[in-house]
Order: structure tokens, then C-alpha cells, then sequence
């Protein structure tokens, strides 16, 4: 196999995602600290929102689209032993979103753009703000294009031949992010950049967060893929066994490509503006999503019983024992896995319609996606970088046992700041405040789940430095490493015949676009076809 | 006999049984929630009604006058509200336990949101838009309503008092 050309652009684009990921991390331990009001001098609604507002964007945009572009590229070169399509343009795609984040950085670090990452219209930001996001967006485009057009050219020159299965995840993703983020687009295009320049007054808020739902929830499936696609195609061999089976991993990526999009009112379930029979229909929706992540589940823990097995474990929970806790790859996705336990418990109660109301818009709600993206999501990126580091400079991991530590550093730090979090939605408090001004018998049964926040918090930046320290120090690291290929993991059934659509997207794409008509056109046609009131912008 | 139609896709029978299980799974979960939705009548608040934000104090229902608690003919209430930053106008709303209530709440300027919590009364409240709940509380105390979203720099302090009383006690003034 010849080396992947991809290394330069997939290091280049990884360093800005874990760079900004630092960042986010420290303004995450000064929040938790200034939330509870615990040093008097630092109380500041100012540089509170514009923290939590960087903080958002960081992590939910910045680190996530730098990462998916990043390991996309260098999945696509290896598994399909293919040059990159286009390179000058995966370079102009880079640059383009680089510069969208450096413009968007400026008003976000001035308090300029204190409107959250999900933007938050009357409220206004600088349009430099919303220039940058769109330039961000259009960079990951670029992305987009090339992951589809790599896997078309190779179905040419492999006709009749299975895409691995690296790749199908990976190019069933970009058409996913593609489709999901021009709800965000339109949005961002035809309302607020206008809007922020003065060319329209006003905007229809109940317009712009349906636009938004469409982006707010696929959104996490384009950031949760990465992990999907590490789970089975690099976990299984890594432990030491093969995957369960290919074609589990073909349906999941094609069940999420199109259960994700049409079901964002899940977000709205206490908004006005649409009507209850629209809210269950996505209901209905958001609950089939829930399948693939089933069968990942099965046949994630299914492979890594076999691995186990295979190294001498014996009976129902021997295997586990046996399992290489000391691989970083499969520590990781052990922990990964039970934090996508106890957040996947948490998601049924959020979806559900009526329970929901119990804790819509409190700390639970910040308590179950930081379990599921920060947790589940984000230590599977960790994996991917501590695997792939070596393979793409040459350099062997500065140090293994440090991942080691870094990675359960993270799952505790992740548990004592997620698992208090749901109590104190529990008992009321909302989310997105700086302070808590409220009743004394509020606030004393606030203060121990609070306190332990800041502990978790603390842990997490440990191990977040400790991961960029690990990271940088390979660069330099004198021991060259043994094998750059990237060993992909073998089924255990060899793959004899695939069907088409099990190699193909063209018929998902067509279903993605009449399930989103049906369960998106009238809620977005309704605002047209009714008399509604802009608003005018407003400052923070 | 019918066959596994998953028989084409999958190989394995141990992964086409999770496979059924999964999807009885999810189907069982929103059977659930569908059925109790429909025969109970149990919705979230999903009014479907707009305003003119900017001219709240010039509307027949939201002038500053006809804000609070009225009684309706059958007995049930209606709370007229406004969110404007930073408070809910009236900052005080008395209502009698177990009695229905249905909450009409419109914004003034930006986006707010309300939650009282340990009761089921939340909603979003959109400017351009007009929010209604109906719920009932059926216990008696003092109670907070809390702004639940971001709605500016002094979006903390954005809170106000809902009163329960005993039913006897009449209620209805505030």
C-alpha cells in the first residue's frame, strides 16, 4: 500500500481542531467556577456569555468540523489506497474555514457576538460573526465534494467492487453534514448576515429556529460519525479480532444518514409556532434514530467479544477481562461506550414529547450532551489521534501510558461534572446562566452537586493539556514508529456479495429529500402563507 | 412459513434477532409515548398564533391594563403575561390549587422562556409569536417562574413569584 498523501492536510486540520479544543476547555473550568458565584470578583454576565459563546462555537464547530475534515481525508486515502481528489482544493477548503474561524474569533472575543453557538436571533451579532461561521461551513463544503467524488472515481475504476466500509461512513457523512447544514445556512444567508448589515429590518424568529432545528440535530450525528467509523473499522483489530459484521456498519451509517435530518422539532417541543401533530411526527422519528445506535451497540461489544475470546477469555464476562485494556483504542471505546449508556438514557427522556417538559432548557439538558459529545464523541477523537498520529508523522507516541491516564482522567472528570449536572436540572435550575440569583432554598440545594462541577471540570483541562502534550511531543519523538499502514478491521464473515444499495447512496439521498418535503416543507411553508411580524435586532 | 426479510441484508441470525429486538425496541418506546400522547390529550404547548412584538402595549389582550389573572365563565383562569427584559409582567400572579389555568404569554423584545419548577408549566416564548399552556397546580405554595433562555446580559435576574393558594381561599386577585 503506498503512503497516503493525505497526512499533510489531516495533521494540518486536526491541530486546529484539538487547538481550539484546549481553549474551549480552559474557558470551561473558568465557567463552572464563575456560575456558582464562588469568587465574588469574578462575577461577569459579560465575560460570561462571551465565554460560553466561544466555548460553543469552539467545540461544537470548530473542533468537530476540523476533525471530521481531517480524519476524513486521511480515511479516504488509505482505505480506498487512492490520492486525494483534489489537493489544491482541499487546501482551499482548509484555509477558507481557518480564515471563517479567525473572523468569527474577533467579535466573539470582544463580546461581540455573545449570542451562543445556536445564534439566538432578535439578538444580534457583529456580521463578522455570522460571515465566519459561513465561511466555516462553506470550507467543510469543500470537504463535502471530495469525499463523494473520491468514492464515485474509485466505483469507476473498481467496478463491481465494495467500498470499505472506512469509506462508506465516512462519504455517508459528508452528504449528511451537506444536507443538515443548509437548514443552518439558509438561515444564516437569507435572514441574519442581511439582517446584521442593515439590508432587511427584521427577521422572523420563528422561521430562523426552524431553519436552525434542521441543522440542530443532524448536526450531532456529523460530529458523532467519526467515533461510529472508528468503532468498526479500527476498534475490532486494534483489540485484536474482526468486526462482528460489514454490513451492520453499512445499515447504521445508512439509518442515521436517513433517520437524522427530518427530525429536528425535537428541539422545538416548546416552542409556539408549530403545531403539536408536527412535533410528534419528528418524535416518531427521533425514536428510530435510536436503532442504529442499537445495532452499534450490539455489534461494537459483539466484536469485542470475539477479540477477547481470541485472547484466552473464557465464559460470559471473561472476555472482557482479556480484552488489551492497554491499548488507548480500546480503553476508549470501552469508556465510550458507557457514556453513551448513561447519555442514551438521558436522550430517551429528552425526546420524549411530554417528559420532556420536566426539563427543557435546564443543567440536565447541558448534563446529557456533554456525556454523549464530550464524552462518547470526544474520546473516540482522542483514539483517532492517538492512532493515527504515529502513522501520519512516522514518529512512534510519545508516551502510552500517558494516553492511558488522559483517557480515564477524561471519562471521571466527564462523570463528575455530567452526573451532578442532570440532578440540578432535576431540581430546577435552568441552563445559559451566569449566576444564580434566585430563592436561598434553590440556591443551598444547588450547592453540592455545583460544587463537585468544578472538581470535574478541573480533571477535564488536566486532561485535555495532557492530550496536546502527548500529541506535540510526538512530532519530535526520536523512535520511528513500525508500520504506518492503517490496519483496517476484517469482518468476520467475508463479504461475498453486497447489494447495491449497501454500496451506494443515490436511493438514500432521494428518501433523505422526500422524508425532509414531507416533515419539513408545510412547517417551513406555514410562515409564508400566514400574516407574521418580524423583529427588529436587539443587543445583548 | 414467511422467511427473515433482513435475510438478505444480514447473515448472522444472532444480529438479525438484536436487529428485531432494536426495532421493537424503538417502536415499543414510541408506541408508548404516541399512545399516552393521544389518549390522554398530553401535548406540549404548540399554540400556533402571532403578534406584532413591538406594538404589545397597543394590542386588546396585551396592553399593560388587561395584563393578569381573569376568571373565565366556567371558572377556569386565564394569565395574561408579558416577558420584556428582564421580568414577567405582572411580577406576582396568585392562583387557586386545582383549577384550570391557561397561561397567554407574548415578549416584548427577544427570546424568553419559562419554567416553574416541580410543576409541568414551560414554554418558549418567541417574539412574533404567542405562547399558551393549560395546566393546573395542584399544590399549594409559593412558586418561581424562571427564565429558562438566554435572553441578554441580565437574563439571570429574570425571574418572578407565582403564588398557589388553597382553592377555598378563592384566589383569582392579583
Amino acid at each position: 500500500m503506498s503512503r497516503s498523501n493525505a497526512a499533510g492536510i489531516s495533521l494540518a486540520s486536526m491541530w486546529v481542531g484539538f487547538t481550539a479544543f484546549v481553549v474551549a476547555a480552559l474557558l470551561g473550568v473558568y465557567q463552572v467556577i464563575e456560575r456558582i458565584d464562588l469568587i465574588p470578583g469574578l462575577k461577569s454576565p459579560e465575560l460570561y456569555f462571551g465565554s460560553v459563546s466561544t466555548h460553543g462555537v469552539l467545540m461544537a464547530f470548530v473542533l468537530t468540523t476540523f476533525l471530521v475534515m481531517g480524519y476524513g481525508y486521511y480515511t479516504a486515502t488509505t482505505s480506498l489506497d487512492q490520492a486525494l481528489w483534489n489537493k489544491p482544493l482541499a487546501w482551499f477548503g482548509f484555509w477558507l474555514a481557518v480564515i471563517g474561524v479567525l473572523l468569527a474569533a474577533g467579535p466573539l472575543l470582544t463580546g461581540n457576538a455573545s449570542v451562543l453557538y445556536t445564534f439566538y436571533p432578535p439578538l444580534q451579532a457583529h456580521p463578522a460573526f455570522y460571515l465566519g461561521a459561513t465561511l466555516l461551513v462553506v470550507g467543510s463544503w469543500v470537504w463535502c465534494l471530495q469525499m463523494v467524488m473520491m468514492m464515485t472515481t474509485w466505483k469507476k475504476a473498481n467496478p463491481g467492487e465494495t467500498v470499505p466500509l472506512a469509506m462508506y461512513g465516512t462519504t455517508a457523512n459528508a452528504i449528511l453534514w451537506f444536507i443538515t447544514s443548509l437548514g443552518v445556512a439558509a438561515e444564516v444567508l437569507f435572514q441574519l448576515l442581511p439582517w446584521s448589515l442593515g439590508i432587511i429590518e427584521t427577521v422572523d424568529v420563528g422561521l430562523a429556529r426552524t431553519l436552525f432545528s434542521w441543522t440542530l440535530h443532524a448536526i450531532v450525528y456529523f460530529w458523532l460519525f467519526p467515533a461510529y467509523i472508528a468503532l468498526y473499522t479500527l476498534l475490532p483489530r486494534a483489540a485484536g479480532g474482526r468486526l462482528f459484521s460489514d454490513q451492520m456498519g453499512r445499515l447504521a451509517f445508512i439509518l442515521l444518514l436517513v433517520f437524522s435530518v427530518p427530525i429536528g422539532f425535537h428541539h422545538l417541543y416548546m416552542d409556539p409556532f408549530q403545531a403539536a401533530g408536527w412535533k410528534f411526527l419528528h418524535m416518531m422519528g427521533t425514536f428510530m434514530v435510536a436503532v442504529p445506535t442499537l445495532i452499534t451497540g450490539f455489534t461494537i461489544i459483539a466484536s469485542l467479544e470475539i477479540a477477547g475470546k481470541l485472547r484466552g477469555g473464557k465464559g460470559l464476562f471473561g472476555w472482557i477481562g482479556a480484552l488489551p485494556w492497554g491499548n488507548p483504542m480500546v480503553l476508549a471505546a470501552i469508556l465510550a461506550l458507557l457514556m453513551l449508556t448513561f447519555g442514551g438514557f438521558g436522550g430517551m427522556i429528552n425526546a420524549s414529547y411530554a417528559m420532556n417538559t420536566m426539563v427543557h432548557n435546564t443543567q440536565w439538558v447541558t448534563g446529557h450532551f456533554h456525556l454523549i459529545f464530550g464524552g462518547t464523541t470526544v474520546i473516540m477523537y482522542f483514539a483517532i489521534a492517538y492512532y493515527l498520529w504515529p502513522k501520519m508523522t512516522g514518529r512512534a507516541l510519545y508516551s502510552t501510558r500517558m494516553a492511558l491516564h488522559q483517557l480515564w482522567l477524561w471519562f471521571i472528570g466527564m462523570l463528575i461534572l455530567t452526573l451532578p449536572w442532570h440532578q440540578l436540572g432535576l431540581a430546577g435550575q435552568p441552563r445559559r446562566i451566569s449566576s444564580t440569583p434566585y430563592d436561598e432554598s434553590f440556591v443551598q440545594a444547588w450547592l453540592p452537586a455545583e460544587s463537585a462541577m468544578i472538581v470535574g471540570g478541573a480533571i477535564l483541562f488536566i486532561s485535555a493539556l495532557m492530550l496536546v502534550y502527548n500529541l506535540f511531543r510526538t512530532h519530535g519523538n526520536a523512535q520511528a514508529e513500525a508500520s504506518l499502514e492503517v490496519e483496517y478491521a476484517e469482518p468476520l464473515h467475508a463479504i461475498q456479495r453486497m447489494p447495491h444499495l449497501m454500496n451506494s447512496f443515490g436511493f438514500w439521498v432521494l428518501l433523505v429529500i422526500v422524508y425532509m418535503v414531507a416533515s419539513y416543507g408545510y412547517p417551513i411553508a406555514q410562515f409564508f402563507l400566514m400574516d407574521t411580524y418580524g423583529t427588529v435586532p436587539w443587543s445583548i | 412459513m414467511f422467511g427473515d426479510p433482513l435475510k438478505s441484508i444480514c447473515e448472522d441470525p444472532l444480529e438479525r434477532k438484536w436487529i428485531w429486538i432494536s426495532l421493537f425496541l424503538a417502536f415499543f418506546m414510541a408506541g408508548m409515548l404516541g399512545f399516552y400522547a393521544l389518549a390522554g390529550n398530553i401535548h406540549p404547548p404548540s399554540n400556533v398564533e402571532t403578534i406584532d412584538s413591538s406594538r404589545l402595549h397597543l394590542s386588546e389582550e396585551f396592553a399593560e391594563d388587561k395584563l393578569g389573572v381573569t376568571t373565565n365563565a366556567d371558572g377556569s383562569l386565564t394569565v395574561t403575561l408579558v416577558a420584556a427584559r428582564y421580568g414577567f409582567y405582572p411580577p406576582v400572579i396568585e392562583v387557586p390549587a386545582d383549577t384550570p389555568v391557561t397561561f397567554r404569554i407574548a415578549s416584548a423584545d427577544v427570546l424568553h422562556g419559562v419554567h416553574v419548577p416541580f410543576t409541568n408549566m414551560t414554554t418558549m416564548i418567541v417574539p412574533g409569536y404567542i405562547s399558551e399552556v393549560r395546566t393546573s397546580f395542584p399544590r399549594t405554595g409559593e412558586f418561581s417562574l424562571l427564565c429558562n433562555e438566554y435572553c441578554g446580559l441580565g437574563h439571570d435576574s429574570m425571574w418572578s413569584r407565582l403564588v398557589v393558594v388553597p382553592k377555598s381561599a378563592g384566589g383569582a386577585s392579583s
